[in-house]
């Protein structure tokens, strides 16, 4: 445990290196292009958390172990966690490239704000059920949802485009030359080891605190 | 037909029945006692199959179809008359030759004149005994009875002693009851729980 | 199969002589849509397009159809129905198909009334316009039961319901004003079928999950 917290350390540390000394500055957009190494690496981990925790969540209704409700929750915790970052990072991003705190041009971004708000959902929904097996249920099959949605609503976003907006820029982010591919790679690595040990982290704070509050219930 | 040993349910930290062994014969009859809150409830929706245990096992050899069951809630459509109610559910358990047994089964606990009512309008007396048609409306092997004589009348009760003694022999009951004296001659089985 | 048929046919039926006898939903219903549309030609500034006019009917629709989703369960609810229909042997997926159809018939209901009523008010209905509504429907319908389902077993019910549903009603509203205003409305009518499909099949298969305990 303590040697994963240290990778992470190290590797978001080597991350923010790479990102802001040693890539090259990209001649189009400047400073705001070292938010790209962070905000789309975040994005991913963001996508990979709700992954996890939807996988979590099929465990658990096809197991009925308890055990993966717990996780399954911490997962989407941090899937929302770095979605949110996603979010910030994204708004800086188009802060810095175009003048505004938000656009609807991303679809990245677009697509963030729905997962974000389906999410949220998730913890009110989560926090308005009793503890028991109708709440572990409820919250598995509505993160299966969210991993449904994901898609779907990425190609409703691009639909959209016709009616909403023109598309003002190229959807892919730049392009990357080697040192910015490894700055990028090292960027996503150190926030896919930050994101696990977290959850790491989380999971064993919570599963303490019911361990405690059994301990305490025997001996009353 | 019910073999349990450790059968314990917890909602979240709340245990709604502990650690339990259960065990029931084809045919037996099992009378449940005990205090508010010591999980009878909790028990029979286990076996009924509402519920899943928390730990341990529990079998029971009957599968949805066979199983007849009353709970705290009539699980009726207040907003539907007896006929409907009784109607769907025969539907849905594919009860052979439906309309007959649900007239003869109205009619044996005294609905047959409010049977075109809406549930709503009966009394609590009414709704129980309606309940009880429904939970007997397949004729089934097991049956799951909690507290069945709440809200009856004397002559209700009647009606219900009545039912319980004509299948105690072929159907395997498990019932709970403030007043165990009054099943006393067909229980072959007791549990208290604490 | 046929008996599964059966199940969710006797269910469906169930559900419309309900809303028959008790006629509440339904009229509510019919005058909140209405009611909203007048609302929008006022929220509307002069000189706004068509293409806002027809976004506004799909706002109409999905919140109109809240307003019934939110009452789906209620009768199941009232005498603890919904337990006689989890003990029944039939699958508990035709418990949610058979409330979905109801649903879905209750929407094209209100449906008839709201979208002549939108082409008077503000502007005509195409072919593919009605073609993205009733797939959209099917998407409210099926989704929006299994939530409302979810969302009774909560504290904050009606408060959860819409938070739960408007996330996943965004790319029905996307397909929807897409086949209205779009010169390719295939592809958007095409979307909306994918997202049926899609999660038709997610709730049919979780369905059973959302009433287990």
């Amino acid at each position: 445990m303590p040697l994963i917290a240290a990778a992470a350390a190290g590797l978001v540390g080597l991350a923010i290196v790479f990102a802001f000394l040693v890539a090259p500055e990209d001649a189009d957009q400047g400073i705001s292009q070292r938010i790209f190494y962070f905000h789309v690496p975040i994005a991913l981990t963001a996508y990979a958390c709700f992954g996890w925790g939807a996988w979590k969540a099929l465990r658990l209704l096809w197991t009925r172990e308890e055990r993966y409700d717990l996780e399954s929750y911490v997962a989407v915790h941090q899937g929302t966690i770095f979605g949110a970052l996603t979010l910030a990072t994204g708004s800086i991003w188009a802060k810095a490239s175009w003048g505004k705190w938000w656009v609807w041009d991303s679809n990245q971004l677009v697509l963030f704000l729905v997962l974000f708000l389906f999410y949220s959902a998730y913890f009110m929904l989560r926090f308005s059920i009793e503890e028991g097996p109708r709440r572990a249920n409820a919250s598995a099959v509505y993160a299966l949802f969210g991993v449904a949605l994901i898609p779907v609503s990425f190609f409703a976003i691009r639909l959209a485009e016709d009616f909403i907006h023109p598309t003002t820029f190229t959807r892919d982010g730049p392009q990357m030359t080697g040192t910015m591919f490894l700055a990028f790679c090292v960027s996503w690595l150190a926030m896919s080891v930050l994101a696990y040990a977290l959850y790491r982290v989380e999971l064993l704070g919570k599963r303490l605190d019911a361990n405690l509050r059994e301990l305490r219930e025997a001996l009353t | 037909m019910i073999r349990g040993r450790g059968v314990e349910k917890r909602y979240g930290r709340r245990r709604a029945l502990r650690a339990l062994d259960v065990e029931l014969g084809r045919g037996g009859f099992l009378v449940v006692t005990g205090p508010n809150g010591s999980g009878k409830t909790t028990l029979l929706r286990l076996v009924a199959g509402l519920a899943a245990p928390s730990a341990g096992t529990l079998e029971v050899e009957a599968d949805r179809a066979a199983v007849g069951y009353l709970g705290h809630e009539p699980l009726l459509y207040r907003d539907l008359t007896a006929l409907e109610n009784l109607d769907l559910y025969g539907r849905l358990y594919r009860v052979p030759e439906r309309r007959e047994r649900i007239g003869m089964l109205l009619e044996r606990h005294g609905l047959w004149d409010v049977r075109r009512e809406r549930v709503a309008s009966y009394s609590r007396g009414m709704t129980q005994r309606l309940a009880i048609c429904r939970a007997l409306l397949h004729r089934p092997e097991l049956l799951v009875l909690d507290e069945p004589f709440t809200a009856l009348d004397a002559a209700g009760a009647e009606l219900l002693d009545h039912e319980l003694a004509e299948s105690a022999g072929r159907a395997t009951i498990l019932l709970t009851t403030h007043d165990p004296a009054r099943v006393e001659r067909l229980a072959t089985a007791r549990l208290a729980l604490a | 199969m046929t008996g599964y048929i059966a199940d969710v046919a006797a269910l469906a039926r169930k559900d419309l002589r309900l809303e028959l006898r008790a006629r509440d939903t339904l009229p509510a219903m019919l005058l909140f849509v209405l009611s909203t549309l007048v609302v929008f030609h006022f929220a509307l500034p002069t000189g706004a397009d068509e293409v806002a006019a027809q976004g506004l009917l799909w706002v109409a629709l999905v919140f109109t159809a809240l307003l019934g989703l939110a009452r789906a369960w209620a009768p199941e609810r009232e005498g603890g129905a919904l337990e006689g229909l989890v003990l029944a042997p039939c699958d508990r997926s035709a418990i949610w198909l058979g409330k979905a159809a109801a649903v879905f018939l209750f929407l094209v209901a209100i449906e008839v009334v709201a979208l002549p009523a939108f082409s008077l008010f503000f502007s005509p209905l195409d072919g593919s316009a009605v073609l993205g509504v009733l797939l959209a429907n099917i998407g409210i319908c099926t989704v929006g039961t299994l939530l409302a389902a979810m969302a009774a077993a909560s504290r904050t019910r009606e408060l959860i319901l819409p938070l739960l549903f408007l996330p996943l009603a965004i790319p029905l509203v996307v397909g929807g004003v897409g086949a209205s205003v779009s010169t390719e409305p295939v592809r958007y009518l095409t979307f909306l079928g994918l997202y049926d499909a899609v999660f038709a099949i997610l709730c049919w298969a979780s369905f059973e999950y959302v009433v287990a305990e």
